[in-house]
């Protein structure tokens, strides 16, 4: 297995959130704040890759056609572990991501790389495939929440940083396109990410083919 | 504005008729209907509404500029459609908007409603109005802010030392306090436009003059405006919230952005149905709608929204109302959609 082109697979060429489109709804609705987006990132990287290399192990002797239904169990367990070590130790983070914790069981990147990598590859290469992809979906989760709330409402790192947990105000208040942090703003950053990603997958084939 | 150069265009043999009109003498035509509107927001807000209006004009243009600029599109801003969308966008904003405001606006309606969709002729949504739905979306405060014309003209560029804020005739509409209202404004000035409100919306007198004149000059048909207009004529006469059915009525057509809307906005091609059957669909719901949000809603205007909706269900409007081809017997038609 080739650790370094699985890494680049999960961060840019099959990145699951900007290339495969998976994982919408969390995407949406937590990237407000980047608080918010770095603690559903890391709960995803843990969960994803735990539940990778659990379902990669029980590969042989799980029957094929109640596959599914062992995925979301082993999925469920993951996903109460964290839900439980977040409310425990960071109930801030807890709190405001509220019910999309749970609802990670649902995830569709996570099911997806069981279905499609982890049940067929072992145990080794699906934790990696599990650490790559879930730093993909970091990654974007991060950039997309420093965007929505540098814009939306002109600070960084609301609930982590600065006075009160107020974040560090960049744009004065009245200046930030409140919009932003409505959904239609989650819609409208996640498709210029999205155009721009395909913008830099596709420019080294556009160079090949105007240098033939 | 469409590539020409690459567009495969079949000419049979002459003789040709050369139409002289473009988009850009269709958009002169509507510049020109937009002045009255204009001079009068002058004349009762001071000068602030010109330069608003200006501001959003320009960065319209700059942004179009910008956009075809920096993706190596043919340039489109000789068209004036873009001068067109910075007016209207000022005309539906209070006038006391401060000038960064507008540009976020701006921005909004050319570069993601308008070029994202690409160009003239495919936004989805008319983009003065989108862009006003953004800035009411993150701007609330700063859009709701009303002055009184009678309290004061607003000073030339900034300081808001004797404007006096003030309810427009929608915000006693919406709680039903007709002689409120009417104790503050009488008939005439509500028609002539002597009232507290956005821009360009407050004189239905200036607006029917370039109504006309729009549809004079074959810009725009009748039947929008016509069935927009006389569908909230009827519902508010007979549904009024307060008073006699005629004088609710009047001052439901003339309070709020009622005349721009009928005229200026639903009436826009890219987002407006083709067929005149189709047309009159629309301006019905456009009705509907605004009085639906008017009555029954949280917002007080219901004009932006309503065109917005209704703009969304034009491709299936322009579906349902396809004409009969030519020739083609109506039954058999129906078969050979089959």
């Amino acid at each position: 297995m080739n650790f370094g082109k699985q890494f680049k697979e999960g961060l840019i060429t099959n990145n699951p959130v900007l290339v495969q489109v998976l994982g919408m709804c969390s995407t949406m609705a937590i990237t407000t704040s980047f608080m918010n987006g770095l603690g559903m990132g890391i709960s995803v990287l843990i969960i994803l890759t735990a539940s990778n290399v659990v379902i990669s192990a029980i590969r042989k002797i799980v029957p094929d056609k109640i596959r599914i239904a062992m995925f979301i169990v082993v999925i469920a367990g993951f996903v109460t572990c964290v839900d439980l070590a977040l409310q425990a130790f960071v109930p801030a983070v807890a709190e405001s991501l509220g019910v999309f914790i749970p609802l990670i069981v649902v995830n569709c990147i996570i099911l997806g790389r069981a279905e499609s990598f982890s049940y067929k590859n072992g145990v080794l290469a699906s934790a990696v495939d599990g650490v790559c992809q879930g730093i993909g979906y970091t990654a974007v989760l991060m950039v997309m929440s420093i965007v929505r709330e540098f814009l939306g409402a002109g600070t960084f790192g609301a609930g982590l940083l600065g006075a009160e947990a107020k974040g560090i105000r960049i744009l004065p208040s009245q200046f930030p396109v409140g919009m932003l942090t409505l959904p239609v703003g989650g819609f409208l950053v996640l498709g210029v990410l999205i155009a721009a990603m395909q913008w830099a997958l596709n420019r080294p084939k556009k160079k090949k083919e105007e240098s033939k | 504005m469409t590539d020409y150069k690459n567009l495969k265009l079949i000419a049979t043999s002459n003789p040709h008729i050369r139409g002289s009109e473009t988009t850009q003498t269709i958009m002169r035509d509507v510049i020109i209907a937009m002045c009255p509107a204009l001079i009068w927001s002058i004349v009762i807000f001071g000068v602030e509404a010109l330069v608003l209006t200006a501001i959003s004009a320009a960065g319209c243009v700059f942004f179009e500029w910008l956009y075809r600029f920096l993706m190596k599109k043919p340039q489109s801003i000789g068209d004036l459609s873009a001068v067109v969308t910075g007016i209207l966008l000022a005309f539906v904003c209070p006038p006391t908007l401060p000038w960064w405001t507008i540009l976020v606006g701006d921005f909004f309606a050319i570069v993601v409603v308008k070029q994202l969709f690409g160009g003239i002729g495919k936004n989805f949504l008319n983009p003065a109005l989108a862009g006003r739905a953004a800035l009411v979306a993150s701007y609330a405060g700063s859009m709701t802010t009303w002055i009184d014309p009678a309290a004061g003209k607003a000073p030339i560029l900034g300081g808001a030392v004797d404007v006096v804020t003030a309810a427009t005739p929608l915000t006693y509409m919406k709680a039903g306090d007709l002689a409120g209202l009417q104790s503050v404004y009488d008939l005439k000035a509500m028609f002539i436009g002597n009232i507290g409100g956005c821009v360009g919306e407050v004189s239905s007198l200036m607006l029917l003059i370039g109504g006309v004149y729009l549809i004079g000059r074959k810009v725009i048909n009748w039947h929008t405006p016509v069935s927009y207009i006389g569908t909230v004529a009827v519902l508010t006469f007979l549904f009024p919230k307060a008073g006699s059915s005629l004088e609710w009525m009047l001052y439901s057509l003339f309070g709020g952005g009622l005349m721009l809307g009928a005229f200026f906005m639903a009436t826009d091609y890219a987002t407006s149905p083709v067929t005149k059957r189709g047309q009159v669909i629309f301006g019905i719901g456009c009705g509907v709608f605004t009085v639906f949000i008017r009555y029954f809603g949280s917002y007080s205007e219901g004009v932006c929204y309503s065109i917005m909706v209704m703009n969304l269900c034009v491709a299936l409007i322009d579906k349902c109302t396809k004409p009969t081809r030519f020739g083609v017997v109506k039954s058999n038609s129906k078969e050979a959609a089959k």
